[in-house]
């Protein structure tokens, strides 16, 4: 038998078809991942410039011109500085948590659709897969507190983990809705839908869904006024109170990417993601020859902002009002919206 | 055909994991390189305010956070459950919404009894 029986043509370009798939899908990554993490980097320099000018500060203007450089600044001295693993920690453990926390983060980003034609991964069950990878982050957060071995850290990952795992009932049950309406889990259909409806964006008749998703989704990026894991005044840090250097730098890199998520989630899901209602449209119809790509980010950018402005408007929240918050009003509103949402659909079907 | 199903849409998703865990990595290990390393007995003790650290740090804790773990998973299969019946809603109509009712009413006497037993009451 020669290796021409074995390698038939065919073969050879189908693999060479393969090859260069994955050569495209691996572009399609880089040029996600280095805008996504020059997101990050600015949207830590944009939150302590925002909130300074809330309070009547300047924010960082040392480093470059208006402190432009400033994230750069940071993540140079993080990669540079000591990395302590404390001696009773569990090594392994506690070297893969940050790894877990950031990658569960980033990977939703390849079902994220930022155009109509730009997504990395057009897979049918969208939504759930940003669930599931949600589901993924909570360990890293566990077993970061866990492996550290220090009772902050401990403290810290169990509150985190309670928090994030009660709130992601909420938001799951604030998307059915959603889902309904769409008919579809695919992230780039509930878009088209959403286009093509009358109210043009989500956000108008499922605004009991959009707000319960807005609180939920504040809660499960740890951000103030649900920041109670990182709690300075009684954590310290919750549970990377003991990592130091470029692992400390993964979890905010986590934590950024997630927020990022969260807001392109709210963008797809409730405000039309790349399109603009239709009627915006009919009272400015040269809006049309603007790409889709800058709505999506505008109304990422948008929700961002309102991640700033109420973290420098609005104290931290006890943790017993905070799980009450979660289970006592928002999964029975949540559940209300689903039964409403059924309801209207209903009649509006039998009636009309 | 049964068996033959590849899940091609998921290549992207495999990729995107494995460039994620090696960007997480490959920084931990360059920075290996540049970073200093003195440790000493002090540097690598658990954090506690500047005292040595009294006690076993992973002792017990509230048994709240167990209740809120089963009910995690109650009210998850729960939400699981209705998203199936979400994306079909359109094409069943009347019968699915009757049926959902009775299904969030089985479940509402459980969040009831919850509630009724203070297991949302963090005290």
């Amino acid at each position: 038998m020669n290796m021409a029986n074995v390698i038939s043509p065919s073969t050879v370009d189908a693999l060479i078809k393969f090859g260069i798939d994955v050569a495209i899908i691996l572009l399609k990554i880089v040029i996600v991942l280095a805008i996504g993490l020059l997101h990050v980097a600015y949207a830590t320099y944009f939150e302590r410039k925002v909130i300074g000018h809330m309070q009547v500060r300047l924010g960082p203007m040392r480093v470059g011109p208006h402190g432009l450089l400033q994230p750069f600044a940071d993540g140079i001295k993080l990669f540079f500085k000591e990395d302590i693993i404390p001696a009773q920690a569990d090594k392994v453990v506690f070297y893969i948590a940050p790894i877990i926390f950031m990658a569960a983060a980033m990977v939703n980003l390849s079902v994220i659709p930022f155009d109509a034609n730009f997504v990395i991964a057009d897979i049918n069950v969208g939504l759930l897969f940003i669930f599931a990878m949600a589901g993924i982050g909570v360990y890293g957060i566990f077993i970061s507190g866990w492996a550290s071995n220090s009772k902050y850290a401990f403290m810290g990952g169990l509150r985190s983990s309670a928090q994030v795992i009660s709130y992601e009932i909420a938001m799951g049950l604030s998307l059915v809705g959603v889902m309904m309406m769409a008919g579809s889990l695919n992230l780039s259909d509930i878009i088209r839908a959403q286009g093509e409806s009358i109210f043009g964006m989500y956000a108008i008749p499922q605004f009991i869904g959009f707000i319960v998703f807005v609180i939920a989704a504040v809660a499960e990026t740890n951000r103030t006024p649900f920041d109670l894991p990182e709690a300075e005044s009684e954590l310290v840090a919750g549970y990377f109170t003991e990592y130091s250097s470029f692992r400390f730098a993964l979890f905010f890199l986590g934590e950024y990417i997630a927020m990022i998520l969260m807001a392109s989630l709210c963008t797809i899901c409730f405000l039309g993601g790349w399109t603009l209602p239709w009627y915006v449209l009919k009272i400015f119809p040269f809006l049309s020859y603007v790409p889709g790509v800058v709505w999506f980010v505008l109304k990422v950018y948008a929700f961002f902002f309102f991640y700033y402005w109420i973290r420098a408007t609005v104290p931290r929240y006890r943790y017993d009002q905070f799980m009450a918050i979660g289970w006592k009003i928002l999964i029975p509103v949540a559940i209300g919206n689903i039964l409403l949402t059924g309801l209207v659909k209903i009649i509006l079907k039998e009636v009309l | 055909m049964p068996g033959t199903y590849l899940p091609t849409e998921y290549l992207p998703v495999l990729i995107f994991i494995l460039v994620a865990e090696a960007f997480g990595f490959g920084a931990l290990l360059i920075g290996v390189v540049f970073r200093p390393k003195k440790p000493y007995p002090e540097k690598l003790m658990p954090y506690e305010s500047g005292i040595n650290p009294k006690g076993e740090p992973r002792t017990r804790f509230a048994i709240r956070f167990y209740i809120i773990a089963m009910l995690f998973v109650v009210f998850d299969v729960e939400a699981i459950f209705i998203y199936p019946w979400a994306i079909v809603f359109d094409k069943i109509g009347i019968f699915a919404f009757i049926e959902m009712v009775i299904f969030i009413l089985i479940l509402l006497i459980g969040y009831i009894y919850a509630w009724k037993k203070e297991a949302f009451v963090w005290d």
